[in-house]
Formats: C-alpha cells, structure tokens, sequence
C-alpha cells in the first residue's frame, strides 16, 4: 500500500506542491530534448538520404565541438575557427563518401551501419590524438553566445532559464524548419528523398550519389557543429558526450527514423519524460535511472507501435 | 594437393552429415586440440596465457553468444555485455551463499539465469523487429548496468561495489582467486570452451539451427512452413544469454579474479559485436576468428613500438589502436564483409586445388 | 510417399470450400463474395486478369489475411481466424510468386526446414546430436532425398539457392512445400518466368504430385494452355470477383471470361 502511495500519489503532490519547480523540470526537460533532438536530427538527415544509420554522429558531435575549441586554443580567431572547422567537417564528408561510403555501395544496411562503427573508433582515436582527451570548455563567450540566467518569477516561486538555453532551442527550430523547407521543396531536397528509396532507381535517373551523399553527411556535420557548440556552452566538450549520443536512438525511435519534426517531437518527449522521471520517481528507485529510463520509455512505446510514433507501417509484401 | 576430398566417398547420409565430412579437416581439428590441451600449457608463458589464451577464449564464447542471435537468427543485440554480467554477478551470488558446491557447477547455473534475464528483454522480439530490436536491447543493456552499481545485494554489499572472487578448488586445485594458477584457470576456461562451442555447433547444424536460419533469411516463409516464430526467437535469445552469461562468469572467476559494473558496460558489447562481425556472421569458427584479431590486434599494436625500438607514449599508442582497429573494421567490410569465416574458407578453396591455380 | 485416399475427406467431396469470402484493404476491395470449392484429389486453376485477387484468394486460404466477411472449411472444419502456421500444421502448403526460398541456406537446407513440422526430437537431444535426434536428421534427410530426386535437383543441392537460377529456385521452393507432405498445395504462378522446356518439366512434377501422392493442388496460372492441359476444374476472377466455375472447356467458351480478358467495359 506504501509502494502503491510512493509510486502514484506521492511524485503528484510534489508536483503540485511546489509547481515553480515543476516548471523549472519541464524547462529542463525541454532543453535536454532540444539536443537530443538535434543529435537525432543528424542520424534523420543521414538515413533518409543514404539509408545508412550513422553511428558515429555522436563522435561527430564531439569532434567537431573539439575541432573548433582546438583551433581557438591553438591561437586562432573565434569566427575563423569556426569556418575553418566547417571546412573540417566538408573534407570529413567527402573523407567517408571516398572511403567508406562509395567501396560499400551496393552492400544491405547492415553492413554500413557496422561501418559507421569503424568509423566511430577512428574518429575516437583521431580527436584524442589531436586534441587530447581531457574535457575542454566552449568557447561561448569569443562566439558571442549568451550567458547568464533569467529568472521568472512564476507559480509561488521563480524558474531559472538559461539563455543559452534559450538560444539554443531557436537555434535548432530555425535548423529544423530550414531542414525540413530544403528537403521539400527544393531540387537537392527530392534527389536526396530519392536516393533514400531506392539507389539503383536514382542511379537510373541520373542522380549522382556521390555529390548527394557529400552535400547529406557534410550537413550532418554542420548540424553535428551546431549541436556539439550548444552543448559543450551548457557542459563541457569530452568524450563522455558519445555515449550521451546513444540516446538519441529513443528519440529516433519515437519520432521514426526518417522524420525531421518527428526528431524534434521525440527529442522533446524523451527530454521531458526522463527529467520528471529522475527527479520525482528517482529518489524512489536511487539516482541514475537517467542513465535507462529513455530507453525504458522508447521500449513501452515501441511495444504499442512497433514502428515508433511516426514511422512509416512497413507493409511486407508477399 | 594435401587438401583434396577425392577417395572419400559417404555411403551413408549419418557420414554426410557430419560436421567435418572431410578428413583433412578432422586431421586439423584434432591437431588444433592437442596444441590447445598439451603443447601451450607446457610451453605458453604466463603472460601468454593470462593476457591472451585465456581472455580469447572467454571473448570467443561470448561471441559466439551474439552470433547465434545476430549471425544465425538475424536478432541485433546490443545488451551482450549486459548478459555477461548477469552471468557474473549470479555465479558470485551462487558462489558466496553457497561455499561448499562446486564451482564449475555454479558457472554453468549462472549461465542459466542469463538465459533467463535473456528470454525476458526477448519478449519484445514479437513485436519488433530490426534495429527496433536493437535500442529495446539497448535498455536492457542500462538497466542492467544501472543495477550492477544500484543493487549491493549483488555485490555483497561490497564497499568498492565490486565483486572479488574467492578461492574455489576443484579435485584439491585451486581454480578461482588468487592462489589459481594461469596453467589451472586456463584448462578449466579450454575444456567449458571446448564443450560449450561442440554443443553450439550440434544445435546449428540441426533442426534448430535451420529453424533460426529460417527466420533469420525469411521470417514470413518460416512461418509458412509450421515454425512458430515466437518461440524460435525466444529460444535464440535464451541459448545466446546463455553462453553470455558463462563468459560472464569466467570473466570474473577465471580471468580477472574480479569485476565490476565497468567490466560489463556498452563498450563490453561493442566489442563483442565487433567480433563477431569481422569474424563472421554465422559462423562459429568466425567468432573465434573475431575474438583474436579484436583482442589480440591491440596488444600486437601495443607491444610493437617496442620490438622495433621505436618509443610512443602508451596514450598515443592507444589512439592507435582505436585508429586502426576502426580503419580495419570498414576495410574488411569492404574487402570481406562476410568476415575472416569467409575468408578462411575461400583459403581452403584455393588449399583444395593447389598447387594448380583452379 | 503416402497413398492416395488417406486424406479425412473422401475424393470427390471437397477438401476446402470457400463461402462469401469478401476481403478489403482500406477502400480496395481486393475480393467480394467469392464461393467456391476445391475437391480432393483435383487440381483447380485460379485464373484471371492482373489485379483480380487471385494471390489474394491464396493468401485468405493460407491465413496471411483475414477476409472481414465469410468463412472457409478445411477438412471440414469451419475457421475463424487462422495463422499461416496453423494452416501449415493443418497440411497447407504454399509456393510464392517472388520465391520465398531461405537465401542463406543451401537447397538441401531449405528443404530440410521444409520437414520442421515433422521434427520431434527435443532440444537436449539436439544439443547432443545424439539418439533420437541423430536418427532423425537421417531419416529426414532420406525423405528429403527422394523429393530431391523426383524433382531432378540433385546436382544443386548443396548449392546456397541465393546463386540459383530463377527455374531451380522455384523447384526448391516446390521442393520445400513438398517436404511439408501437405493434404492442400497452393502454387501461386509456378510457371512465371519459364520457358517451354522448363514449363514442361513443371507441369510434369505437378502431375506426378497430384498422381502419385494424390495431394490436392490449387495453383494460380496465366498461361492458358497449362491451365487447360493440367487442371480439373477452373475458377475465373476478375475484379475480386467469381466470374465462371467449371471444367477447362465450359470456361475457355465462357462470354464473361472473354470479356474480361479483352477488357470489354462490364
């Protein structure tokens, strides 16, 4: 009976209690969701267009946000860094298109997906060999990012919003509708659709795979920058940020894995759910439950819709 | 030349059906056995058998764990390190609360409450599919981890949370803790692995393992021709958490002498997939394949520098290492992506007709 | 191989009968009140223009979908709902337009899975290899051998049937459907993508199958010389409905068949 009040009642009249600190989880929530999305939006652009699940966006993640912090450190320019690292994350695209993506092109799915694990380990190896492993700091203030909190006074009490925080979710909202705008409408957009369906029908229509795949992977990278700033401006950059990539697989699995504003949904689904879940029910169960209660969450979901939220019924032909 | 089947004839479909239909192959399993049993004890170094023989064959254990879900029956996990550790943490439970049992009992008990854990992250396995399958292991793999740190009872309420493996003997030798020799612990890994892998491959080359081919290749026609799918997958997942959680165990009671949540973690099960894929996908010799060229690349790669006189620092070594090992994944994937298995077969085509050319 | 007449029900009455069946994905009526039977022993062709619902038809009978009106009896019992390994249990059959045929595994392979309903020797005794397991796999492998035979596959059998040819993977496949020793084969367009000599030999190993093992066959066709050489009995289809029934001869002078053929406006 105690078990039943603790789980069911108890977390609610926190909740209620004290609806400042609500709010404040919610943000919270919303913003861990925002990047999570925005890491998830880098495997969206990738497999739509190349079918491939790309791994190693995480490690692109982390890499770019050390390739820009390296420069910087190393004497260069705040903006010059950061175009230099643009030029970086092009020659990466055309880097795994030469190398890895055009040798395994006719191969299934698998098989580039457990590539994209080679690739992971070689970018691991590289940026620690270049930029050392220690945990490095963004360079925030030189990109003239925002800094600071706002504070609102609200519900009996006041939440704390960052304003890179802030910053970060227009960021991304901006990404995502110019995304989402580039992938309908223009002409790039559709070859990339094309490819995603099927390689040998955008081979036949002369689609050439190798430019499209350079222009879907170096945008990848470009949105890997994007979220590797933001994040490394609210944490620092290290290596631990891989495997915080990981969770952007829950994310893909509730938004699909071929949906830009399903990225976003699920992003944000998954960031609020696990921020409530932490704080009201992980006292009960002991810290950490963060560390699974994302993957809990995309599983119970996957059981009522096997193919996620906005996945596409896979209708199986016979 | 050597390696030609002319002359053997089957007269019967029992001879065709054997494993090694061919002798040259027996001659060379057999052989391969006596190296492993008698010749490396003799004359293997301790580092040799404690840095090399020993964790191969705990890894290639596991691997063929993974592959008889992922190569055999087409279900991707990524929760392997998970089911090791449940292997681990139940032979250590078995072990404490029950001193007086044999040991070697209590690693293959532990094997089946891995199965068990196993069969439970299965269930999904009816609804979901793919790589979708993939991220529901995935939980399995946190969570697990999550209960490693979070659950003393596992640990013995260790204060370092972690489990250290107490003296354990059998016929009078020390096997387990710290007055175990490598000669000892290395015997007792062989002869699990040895038996376990003959078993692995009894199922496979049967009835259960055309079964998890079927749905592996065509799930629909599977159904089709009477299997129930449910109970296929479950069975794999069962048989695989199995052989997991025995490599588990012998991770920590005959290899390290100890482990903890780390030992178990994601980078646990990537490295186990690595494995199996450069080894194979359904192959069980692939997985020992695997399990060499991924253990043992590093510490050739490591020890290198200082056979050729050259001095890295050990941190860039490591770099390395992770370099190379990813540039060689996506090489033999390119080259070979059916794995060194394959690789080593086309070896034997070429063996059957030397020394002519074809 | 098993005699004639040891099916339940006795030649000449019907094996499956289909009653009103109706069946619609979303707004498609893929086949509307459809009555007919099959009796044992015979070889009934399904036959009509593309899109009819022939291989729709198969699937209703094999358990893949579910009509939402109607009901089918086999051997004389009433469905509900059945699953497609149901009705392989049941002694249905099938081969497929596309070759569902287990790529990674050899012809013998995939026959051999053909047998897994036949298979009974538990898991411990698989794990060893041993007694009743061992036995098995051998006694099988003789069954298995002899369809290998009839079907003049031999010299490919240890071939990964990914590497075949289109004609001997769709031998396989009869193989593997075979294999399963079923009362009811459905064969959806066995003869696709032949040419005459293989179509002969097709037509051949289905004569001998509805003869010597007196199993009953459905197959969908197009070719109509094959349909009027083989079957007993003819069903035509056209736009998820029953246009004609009965022998080869009564259909070819059909109007309706004709029509529908030509593609006159009815």
């Amino acid at each position: 009976m105690n078990i039943l009040y603790q789980i069911f009642i108890d977390p609610l009249v926190q909740m209620g209690t004290a609806p400042d600190l609500l709010v404040q989880t919610l943000w919270e929530g919303l913003v861990a969701g925002v990047l999570y999305a925005l890491i998830a939006l880098g495997f969206v652009l990738i497999f739509k267009a190349s079918g491939v699940f790309n791994f190693a966006q995480g490690i692109m993640v982390v890499f770019a946000a050390l390739t820009l912090v390296g420069l910087y450190e190393r004497g260069v320019p705040a903006f010059v860094a950061l175009g230099l690292t643009i030029v970086v994350m092009l020659g990466l695209a055309f880097a795994i298109e030469r190398l890895m993506l055009r040798p395994l092109v006719n191969q299934p799915d698998i098989i580039l997906f457990m590539a994209t694990f080679g690739l992971t380990y070689i970018l691991i190896g590289l940026g620690e060999m270049i930029f050392g492993g220690d945990p490095k700091v963004m360079i925030t203030d030189a990109l003239y990012l925002p800094r600071g909190a706002i504070d609102v006074k609200m519900l009996g009490g006041f939440v704390s919003l960052q304003k890179i925080d802030i910053a970060a979710a227009i960021i991304a909202s901006i990404m995502v509708a110019g995304l989402a705008v580039f992938f309908q409408k223009t002409r790039i957009g559709r070859a990339l659709r094309a490819v995603a369906d099927s390689h040998k029908a955008a081979l036949s229509v002369g689609i050439s795979l190798e430019q499209i795949w350079v222009v879907v992977w170096f945008a990848a990278g470009i949105v890997a920058l994007a979220t590797g700033i933001m994040w490394g401006a609210r944490s620092n950059v290290s290596f631990a940020l891989e495997i915080i990539a990981l969770k952007a697989l829950p994310v893909l699995i509730l938004g699909g894995f071929t949906s830009i504003p399903g990225a976003i949904i699920g992003g944000v689904i998954i960031g609020i759910g696990e921020k409530l879940g932490e704080f009201y029910w992980g006292p009960l169960l002991g810290s950490g439950i963060e560390s699974w209660l994302a993957y809990v969450i995309a599983l119970i979901f996957l059981l009522f819709r096997p193919q996620g939220l906005f996945g596409e019924r896979i209708i199986e032909r016979i | 030349m050597l390696y030609r089947e002319a002359g053997q004839y089957k007269t019967s479909y029992a001879a065709d059906q054997a494993v090694f239909p061919i002798l040259q192959d027996r001659i060379g399993l057999v052989a391969i056995l006596l190296i492993a049993f008698v010749v490396i004890p003799i004359s293997g170094s301790e580092f040799l058998l404690q840095a090399m023989m020993i964790p191969i064959l705990v890894m290639g254990l596991a691997a063929i764990g993974l592959n008889l879900l992922i190569g055999y029956t087409g279900l991707i996990s990524l929760g392997t390190g998970a089911f090791m550790g449940v292997g681990a943490y139940a032979c250590y439970k078995l072990a404490t609360l029950f001193p007086g049992v044999n040991i070697l009992i209590w690693v293959i008990a532990s094997g089946l409450a891995a199965a068990g854990v196993g069969v439970l992250f299965g269930l999904p396995s009816l609804r979901i599919k793919g790589f979708y399958l993939a991220v529901a292991t995935l939980a399995a793999q946190f969570f697990l981890s999550w209960c490693f740190i979070r659950v003393p009872w596992l640990y013995n309420y260790n204060i370092s949370a972690s489990i250290e493996v107490p003296t354990r003997t059998f016929l009078g030798i020390p096997v387990t803790g710290p007055t175990a020799t490598p000669v000892t612990r290395y015997l007792v890994v062989l002869t699990i692995v040895v038996v376990m892998t003959w078993l692995a491959s009894n199922l496979v080359h049967g009835r259960i393992g055309r079964m998890w081919m079927a749905v592996r290749d065509m799930d629909i026609a599977a159904e089709l021709i009477g299997i129930k799918l449910y109970r296929t997958k479950l069975l794999a997942f069962a048989v695989s958490s199995f052989y997991c959680g025995v490599a588990g165990a012998m991770l920590a009671f005959l290899w390290l002498g100890a482990a903890e949540s780390e030992s178990f973690n994601i980078n646990q099960s990537f490295l186990v997939l690595f494995m199996v894929i450069i080894g194979g996908l359904g192959s069980l010799t692939g997985s020992f394949f695997g399990a060499i060229f991924i253990w043992g690349l590093p510490i050739v790669l490591r020890n290198a520098p200082g056979v050729f006189g050259l001095s890295i620092t050990a941190a860039t070594i490591e770099h390395i290492t992770f370099m190379t090992v990813g540039a060689l994944i996506i090489f033999f994937l390119i080259v070979e992506p059916a794995g060194l298995a394959r690789l080593w077969q086309i070896a034997k085509q070429k063996l059957r007709v030397w020394p002519f050319p074809y | 191989m098993r005699a004639r007449g040891q099916v339940d029900v006795a030649a000449g009455e019907a094996i499956l009968s289909v009653e009103h069946v109706s069946l619609a994905f979303g707004g498609v009526k893929a086949l509307s009140d459809v009555s007919f039977d099959i009796r044992t022993g015979e070889i009934r062709a399904i036959i009509g223009p593309n899109g009819a619902g022939k291989t729709s038809m198969l699937n209703v009978i094999n358990g893949f979908y579910q009509p939402q009106q109607g009901r089918i009896a086999f051997k004389g019992k009433l469905r509900a709902k059945m699953r497609p390994n149901e009705a392989a249990r049941g002694g249905i059959a099938r081969t497929f337009q596309n070759v569902a045929l287990f790529r990674g595994m050899t012809a013998l392979d995939n026959i051999m899975a053909g047998r897994s309903l036949a298979m009974h020797a538990n898991f411990f005794c698989q794990l060893l290899r041993y007694g009743p397991a061992l036995n098995e796999e051998v006694a099988h492998r003789r069954r298995v051998e002899e369809i290998i035979d009839f079907l003049e596959i031999a010299h490919i059998r240890k071939v990964q049937v990914g590497r075949l040819p289109y004609g001997l993977q769709k031998r396989v496949e009869l193989g593997r459907a075979l294999a399963m020793e079923p009362d009811l084969l459905l064969l959806d367009e066995p003869m696709a993508g032949m040419n005459l000599e293989e179509k002969e030999d097709m037509s051949r190993f289905i004569l001998d199958v509805n003869n010597q093992f007196g199993t009953t066959i459905a197959l969908i066709e197009h070719d109509m010389g094959v349909v009027m050489d083989l079957s007993d009995r003819v069903v035509v289809l056209d736009y998820g409905r029953k246009i004609a029934d009965g022998t080869p001869e009564q259909v070819k002078r059909d109007q309706a068949v004709i029509d529908a053929y030509l593609g006159v406006a009815h």
